[in-house]
């Protein structure tokens, strides 16, 4: 085969080598290893402060916390930085699956899903609490929520999978999600209709909070993640190569339709983990994937670990902010997501605007 | 294995109807190796829709598709993504990835989903890249490059993939006089060295260039030759409504056909 370059292609390859060593000065950032590295660093300094930061405002009196600490501030810090890696991961996942950089981890019905299954179990926990005495009430509660909003998630997804009969087309997929959302969210609207007292609890819920994080938590979240990252890096080729286009992905002899009801799978799986145990944290499965692909230009495998590193990051630092801005109250985490990442993406806007 | 009569791919009858219309009626052709075709037809011909039923990405509702004497979908994906390259008609592809490892794809088939690239595959994607001068820019996001250089990087994806068969919607889209001239010696080089490459091309006097001229017009295969033939061009002329004339050009490398608007 002949290679034929037209004759300007010498200078332009000339400008392009200065502009890549410009690039290279630029700093450690800009590569998938710098940025890896500055969030690893950013996440071991959040955890000190997680540990040290404390109703009481910060303490760094290690030995006298430890009991506090272990009991308390650990698991609440490490639950964070998990459920946020969780989030963060599948909002990735979602957005190369869809090829839309707004797509977040509760699109499919997930969230409307949780929703229901928490608005449920607390009507049912209403009743319940009149026979059983209140203590006990709590503490099944407790449980049937964070079961509940899992298997709601789950559910949902699974439903928004059926109405779209599989994960083959992406557009009904996401109809299909919307659907499914608005469902759900009637249903629960009737269900609190019939029993008021279950809205203070969806509330909570919906707001997302990090407080109620014990070690049994953090090994939920810890195990999911353990299983999901390594199978979704494991099939980020895909999402690489529906860069190309749908049909350009398929003629590359990619079984679509299976592997992309696995990424879905595994999108449901992180996502029902993170939000039976944390709830609605908004923002952070969408902004955590937008902050890396901003920074690094890398295929899906670094681009999934990268988020789930972002993510954790930035559900541990609203975290400990919520812990300490207004101590001994807090904040819902929720909230404070919400305003960071409501600003990013404002901030994301005006400079579109501006090049 | 095929014997050497064996056409690479075979088309017969193939029927495709869309919302009652006859997206593609009737369409026989084959493809051999070492042939370079252009395929050619008024807009909403069902030149796009042919070649996606040659590659495998859709199913006609009758007729069959042959690679190499087997019906298509006896074909596994991945043997298949092997023997063909199929580039699609611009516009869908766009993200955040390197361009050079939006050329990488197209080795995917060889390595699979879950090896990896070796040294081998490596190689053809810096020679799809050099092929396309597209290597300046490899490691610009695919977004952030221009509708010509995006072309390119695609272009190579295809190439890279190193198939017995090149099926190419409108390659030449975007790209300046220059890069269309490049590409359109690569792809006759290829077809010298035993690729049959088969390509939808808007330009007729581009496509006029090719060994062989498929004229498409509402879903029919309407002229099959190559360019010296005046029938051919009469209907070239004929389904364009007229809209251009074909001139013989005399040149130093030979005598040239080349569409004149006719303003």
């Amino acid at each position: 085969m002949t290679t034929v370059r037209p004759p300007h292609a010498r200078a332009a390859a000339a400008a392009s080598t200065a502009g890549s060593s410009a690039a290279a000065a630029n700093g450690g950032l800009r590569t998938p290893c710098g940025l890896a590295a500055a969030l690893g660093a950013v996440a071991l300094s959040l955890v000190l402060a997680g540990l040290a930061a404390g109703a009481q405002g910060w303490s760094f009196a290690w030995v006298d916390d430890a009991g506090l600490i272990a009991a308390i501030r650990a698991p609440r810090t490490l639950g964070a930085l998990l459920a946020g890696a969780l989030l963060g991961l599948s909002g990735a996942i979602a957005q190369g699956l869809f090829r839309n950089p707004l797509a977040d981890p509760y699109l499919l019905g997930s969230a409307a899903g949780a929703g229901l299954g928490v608005v449920l179990v607390l009507a049912a926990g209403g009743l319940l609490g009149a026979s059983l005495g209140l203590a006990t009430a709590g503490l099944l509660l407790r449980l049937g929520l964070v079961g509940a909003a899992f298997a709601g998630a789950l559910a949902g997804m699974a439903l928004t999978l059926v109405l779209a009969r599989g994960a083959g087309r992406p557009m009904v997929l996401l109809l299909a999600g919307v659907v499914v959302g608005v469902l759900l969210t009637a249903l629960s609207d009737l269900v609190i209709l019939l029993s008021p007292e279950a809205l203070r609890g969806k509330q909570v819920f919906l707001l997302g909070s990090t407080s109620f994080f014990g070690w049994p938590s953090v090994a939920a979240l810890a195990a999911a993640l353990a299983l999901v990252l390594p199978l979704a890096v494991k099939l980020s080729r895909t999402l690489d190569a529906l860069v190309l286009g749908e049909a350009s992905a398929l003629s590359l002899g990619l079984p679509l339709p299976r592997l992309r009801m696995a990424l879905v799978a595994l999108m449901a799986l992180a996502t029902g983990t993170a939000v039976a145990q944390a709830g609605l944290v908004a923002f952070v499965g969408l902004v955590a994937p937008h902050l890396v692909r901003r920074l690094v230009v890398a295929r899906h495998g670094a681009l999934l670990a990268l988020s789930a590193l972002a993510g954790g990051v930035l559900l541990l630092a609203a975290d400990i902010a919520a812990r300490s801005v207004i101590a001994p109250q807090e904040l819902p985490v929720g909230v404070l997501t919400a305003i960071f990442g409501g600003g990013y993406l404002l901030l994301l806007l005006r400079q579109r605007q501006l090049r | 294995m095929r014997s050497p009569a064996t056409p690479l791919l075979q088309a017969e009858g193939l029927v495709l109807r869309l919302g009652g219309r006859r997206v593609v009626d009737a369409v026989s052709l084959a493809l051999r190796g070492g042939e370079w075709v252009a395929l050619v037809g008024p807009n909403g011909a069902g030149k796009s829709t042919l070649l996606q039923l040659l590659a495998g990405l859709r199913q006609a509702q009758t007729g069959a598709v042959r690679l190499d004497g087997r019906p298509l979908p006896g074909w596994t994906a991945r043997e298949r993504a092997l023997r063909l390259a199929w580039l699609s008609q611009q516009g869908e592809a766009d993200g955040d990835i390197a361009a050079r490892d939006v050329v990488r794809l197209g080795r995917l088939p060889r390595h699979g989903l879950f090896g990896a690239p070796d040294a081998g595959d490596e190689a053809a994607v810096d020679a799809a890249m050099t092929e396309t001068a597209c290597v300046e820019f490899g490691a610009r996001r695919l977004a952030e490059l221009s509708g010509g250089e995006r072309q390119r990087v695609l272009l190579a994806r295809a190439l890279a993939v190193g198939a017995p068969l090149l099926l190419l919607d409108e390659p030449t889209t975007h790209l300046d006089a220059p890069h269309q001239l490049a590409l359109l010696r690569s792809l006759a080089a290829r077809a010298r060295a035993g690729t049959a490459v088969l390509s939808v091309l808007h330009d007729v006097t581009l496509a006029l260039a090719a060994d062989r001229v498929l004229v498409m017009d509402r879903g029919r295969l309407v002229a099959d030759g190559a360019p010296a033939d005046a029938a051919l061009r009469a209907t070239l002329v004929a389904v364009f409504g007229a809209a251009f004339s074909v001139e013989c050009v005399a040149t130093p490398a030979g005598p040239r056909w080349v569409a004149l608007p006719a303003l």
